[in-house]
């Protein structure tokens, strides 16, 4: 008895891994990963971008009044972000829909990738979302000062509130500011890791006889939500950008 | 998975994977790469591509509904000519009916002045040919008054017989 649950307990510790598969590592050959190395990550992030112009793209080809069932996905999307775009920007940052929605697309299609089984997962790593994050962050910050001047400082200052609250909330409006791109980003990454760590875990445990039907039956549930937070984070990330953007572009509270 | 692990233990993950700095030039590289592709796909070919369908698709159906206004309005129009022509046509019946109406009526009136006229000269012709009855029979009455006046007399009293007395008495006593 004693020597049994010792050997599932050795069985286990050897099966789970759950963090094995966000390392990044060169597809040719080994050696040190330099900036132009071709990794894994490189491989979802081509594959994502080949996902895309298929959805996008190909997918609308036929330019048809009635749409394909790929061309009216695109369409959709489109619209989605189109509508989401002018709702909480104005019509005044349409012009910046192109950009939201390369965005878009790049998290929708790498979260959906990711879900393959053995596939990487390029929105999970915090390189990629935190420069996604400061994109976005630089981008918005010289947007507003560019179209606002010292106006948009008026952000941070909350002319509604009472006078003595003001630098207080000033301070706070500020902190909040800069906290932006680190839970922009850590939100994202951290759904991804998390999602996908703990599928992996489940797989784990299946190695076991006892536990296998429900471990892969909680594979199967977790998975269901899985794909319903990838497409969600993706929604999140895009319309907290477009909140951002309506800030530069009307800063007054 | 159990084969893997058997191997070389330093091929598992130590921590997080992705607080593994050193990668991190290689990712945000690739990752610009990637986004900067995306966005010349998206904004040169995909986005003007779906944009232009949509306001294709729109212009189509926003053209057919204008035919179908003008349809309808032709549909309107052709009810209103019709309900026109119906009006009309009534109209022009009752026109119709009215003057051979009156045409009839004028018909039937002259007729009518004919026939009174008939029947005013034949009345008139009546009345004279009575009057003269009457007449004739008055006349006739104070005859008979007269001779039955002077036979009375002659018998009661022979002796008065006075022929232009009694005739006096008898024309007295009828107009009285």
């Amino acid at each position: 008895m004693a020597i049994e649950s010792d050997a599932v307990e050795q069985e286990l510790e050897l099966a789970i891994h759950p963090m094995d598969q966000f390392v990044v590592k060169p597809l040719f050959g080994g050696g040190d990963i330099g900036m132009f190395t071709i990794t894994n990550a490189t491989l979802w992030l081509g594959i994502t971008v080949l996902c895309a112009i298929a959805l996008m793209v190909l997918g609308t080809r036929g330019r048809a009044i009635v749409p394909s069932r790929s061309q009216s996905i695109a369409e959709v999307i489109y619209v989605f972000i189109y509508k989401m775009v002018e709702d909480i920007t104005g019509k005044d940052g349409l012009k910046y829909f192109p950009y939201i929605f390369s965005l878009f697309i790049f998290i929708l299609v790498a979260n959906v990738v990711g879900l393959l089984p053995a596939s990487f997962t390029t929105t999970s790593h915090i390189a990629v979302t935190a420069t996604l994050a400061m994109i976005v962050f630089v981008a918005v910050t010289v947007l507003g000062f560019v179209k606002n001047g010292t106006a948009f400082l008026s952000l941070f200052w909350v002319s509604a509130a009472p006078l003595a609250l003001r630098p207080i909330l000033a301070l706070i409006e500020v902190i909040s500011y800069f906290v932006r791109p680190v839970s922009h980003s850590i939100r994202l990454a951290g759904n991804m890791m998390a999602g996908h760590a703990v599928i992996k875990v489940f797989a784990g445990f299946a190695v076991v006889t006892f536990i296998s039907p429900a471990a892969i039956g909680a594979i199967v549930a977790i998975y269901a939500l899985e794909t319903l937070v990838v497409c969600i984070q993706a929604y999140v990330f895009t319309i907290l950008t477009c909140v951002y953007l309506k800030d530069a572009l009307h800063p007054s509270h | 998975m159990a084969t893997e692990t058997n191997g070389a233990a330093t091929e598992h993950a130590q921590g997080m994977p992705q607080l593994d700095f050193s990668t991190f030039p290689n990712q945000i590289f690739w990752l610009l790469v990637t986004l900067v592709v995306i966005y010349f796909v998206m904004s040169r070919v995909a986005l003007p591509r779906i944009a232009s369908v949509l306001a294709e698709r729109h212009g189509a159906i926003q053209s057919d509904l204008d035919k179908a206004e003008q349809m309808k309005a032709k549909a309107v129009e052709a009810e209103a000519a019709y309900n026109k022509a119906l009006v009309d046509a009534r109209a022009e019946a009752q026109a119709i009916v009215e003057a051979t109406r009156a045409e009839i009526q004028k018909d039937v009136d002259v007729a009518m002045a004919k026939a009174d006229a008939e029947i005013a000269a034949k009345s008139a012709e009546s009345e004279t040919a009575i009057k003269e009855i009457r007449d004739s029979a008055l006349g006739a009455i104070e005859e008979v008054a007269n001779d039955t006046a002077e036979a009375i007399v002659a018998k009661v009293m022979p002796t008065a017989a006075d022929k232009t007395a009694v005739k006096a008495a008898v024309s007295a006593r009828l107009k009285g």
